[in-house]
């Protein structure tokens, strides 16, 4: 029985050896190749070079497109923060007609393939007389990113003890008084946390963009325009310091749910 | 109580911005999508007449397989071969994670290795798969660098098989985060309890961790089969001219080049109808199996 144990071990081991291979090899062969000194990607590696680096650097539109995001990511995940968390807020406090149905109504963006949020939005905004550019796709990332925001924020209220809140109003708080020195102190990390995904996700879009932008280009949009126009290696240097970047804001943000976590074990 | 007013008014305060929003650029754009999938496209604007004629040109079906609706049922394969490989192959790493590491620095490790790539940049992800499987790529220079061939192959790029290569890397790490939720959510006493009782670790896995899981896999085949029968940049990217064309390129195209927003927009309709059926029968589902969870611990 032991024997047949250590045996299915084997087994397993090998599978997950081959599906980690399988998600990390595409991404790492991007990364390396980014320092490869021909200008095409063929096996063996040409040698090594940073020459791709600032070849992106010096690519004026592929800049432009860098700034754009961060510009849309920004005040997207600022909109997001300050309408989702106020609901997620109102949600947890308050029984009211409908509620079951925002909860549903809030995810759809998540939750429905992004080509069709992209084309309602762009036929209700050409409706309103709100052209393609910027604008449109700051209200379209606003829109799926509260979708992230709220959903997070209301389950880390959920699991706060309502009891602290009582107690704060027992001692004579005001509701914002409570809102600011119980509530926020408790959630903050999962509101933290749900800033940066909403951050990095706006970041990535592509499909709601796709269909609201015009001449406006984000960075996917400029990476994906640039594959179509045949192959330019700088696609390799953007892609691997972006994956950087994503790697980084991954272990960060567990790294503060790890202590939030801690923290509410300590607090119960 | 005292200040029932003031109350309100914070009730109010904090809801209305939330509601106001998903009112206005969800709900209504969706219905608003609706009303234009029913309109006609004139020769030089839209020409708000009611006709049916946008649904009735996507469901004639006509000799050849060029119909619209055949492309429907080719993305609807498409998807599900995606759905099956990403659920086979996120299981046995969620499985590993919560079963098959003692260690915690070793599970945190793991844990890590498995959330990362729900983080990397999907135009990142499906390029990849160009630079790999291209004529001129990796996999070909590799194979006549070795000599197993001397002219490159030209089958691995531009077909569904490379879509569905790239969509399942993809899509993975959408099927493994709630496999992983609820497979950790199993209590481990109820695994030790089957073991005691003489159940190997097969027959285990079989009657009480697999069932147990079910709610988790369906969330994330979900997930998987909405994403895929959705995405069109895939199909852009790594799909041949014509032959893995998908459902959703022919949306993309009727905002595009074909200009023809009302069919774009019946065509949404379909997708969209289609998903949220399915969303309420994996929700049933679902809900029936957490039930099974909860009357379990309960006997």
């Amino acid at each position: 029985m032991k024997e047949r144990n250590s045996f299915g071990k084997i087994i397993l081991i090998a599978a997950v050896i081959l599906v980690l291979l399988f998600l990390y090899f595409p991404v790492v062969i991007v990364a390396l190749y980014s320092f490869n000194k021909d200008s095409i990607n063929s096996f063996p590696m040409g040698g090594f070079t940073f020459h791709w680096y600032a070849v992106m650097v010096h690519n004026q539109p592929l800049t432009t497109s860098l700034v754009n995001s961060v510009e849309v990511a920004f005040i997207g995940t600022c909109i997001a923060i300050l309408i989702g968390v106020p609901g997620a807020l109102g949600m947890h406090k308050y029984n009211f007609p409908g509620k079951k149905a925002l909860e549903k109504v809030v995810i759809l963006p998540m939750m429905l393939p992004g080509i069709i949020t992209g084309i309602a939005i762009l036929t209700f905004l050409e409706m309103a007389g709100i052209m393609q550019g910027r604008l449109a796709v700051i209200l379209g990332h606003s829109t799926f990113l509260i979708g992230t925001v709220l959903p997070q924020v209301y389950t880390r209220l959920r699991q706060l003890d309502r009891n602290i809140e009582e107690a704060s109003q027992d001692l004579g708080a005001s509701g914002f008084q409570t809102f600011f020195y119980v509530i926020l102190p408790n959630i903050k990390t999962a509101v933290f946390g749900a800033a940066l995904l909403s951050f990095s996700l706006s970041l990535d879009e592509i499909p709601v963009t796709y269909f609201l932008n015009g001449v406006f280009t984000t960075l996917p949009i400029r990476i994906l325009a640039m594959t179509r126009n045949g192959f330019t290696p700088e696609i390799n240097a953007i892609c691997t310091l972006i994956l950087l970047l994503s790697v980084f804001a991954v272990i960060f943000s567990n790294s503060i749910s790890k202590k939030d976590e801690v923290y509410a074990k300590n607090t119960h | 109580m005292r200040l029932h007013g003031s109350k309100d008014f914070m009730k109010y305060g904090i809801l209305a911005p939330v509601v106001i929003w998903l009112m206005l650029f969800l709900i209504i754009p969706y219905f608003n999508l609706l009303m234009y999938s029913f309109w006609k496209n004139g020769a030089f604007a839209v020409e708000h007449v009611f006709t049916l004629g946008n649904y009735t040109k996507f469901f004639s079906v006509k000799r050849g397989s060029s119909a619209p609706v055949w492309v429907l049922i080719d993305t609807f394969r498409i998807a599900l071969t995606v759905t099956v490989c990403a659920v086979v192959i996120s299981y046995p790493l969620a499985y590993f994670i919560n079963f098959g590491i003692k260690n915690a620095k070793f599970k945190k490790m793991f844990y890590m290795l498995a959330i990362i790539p729900l983080w990397i940049s999907y135009v990142m992800k499906a390029y990849s798969w160009t630079i790999i499987l291209g004529t001129h790529g990796l996999l070909n220079s590799f194979l006549m660098w070795a000599g197993i061939t001397d002219k490159p192959v030209g089958m691995f790029l531009y077909n569904d098989f490379s879509v569905v290569t790239a969509m399942v890397n993809i899509y993975v790490p959408f099927v493994l985060m709630p496999m992983y939720t609820s497979l950790e959510q199993i209590p481990k006493n109820l695994i030790d309890a089957s073991e005691d009782l003489g159940c190997n670790s097969v027959r285990t896995f079989f009657k009480v961790v697999f069932p147990l899981s079910l709610p988790g896999v369906i969330t994330g085949a979900t997930y998987a089969f909405t994403l895929s029968m959705g995405d069109f940049l895939a199909p852009q990217l790594l799909g041949g001219a014509t032959s893995s064309t998908k459902i959703a390129n022919i949306v993309q195209l009727q905002f595009g080049t074909s200009n023809n927003w009302p069919y774009g927009a019946a065509i949404g309709v379909v997708i969209l109808m289609l998903i949220l059926i399915l969303l309420a029968l994996t929700g049933k589902v679902e809900k029936h199996f957490s039930k099974l969870d909860i009357e379990g611990e309960k006997a």
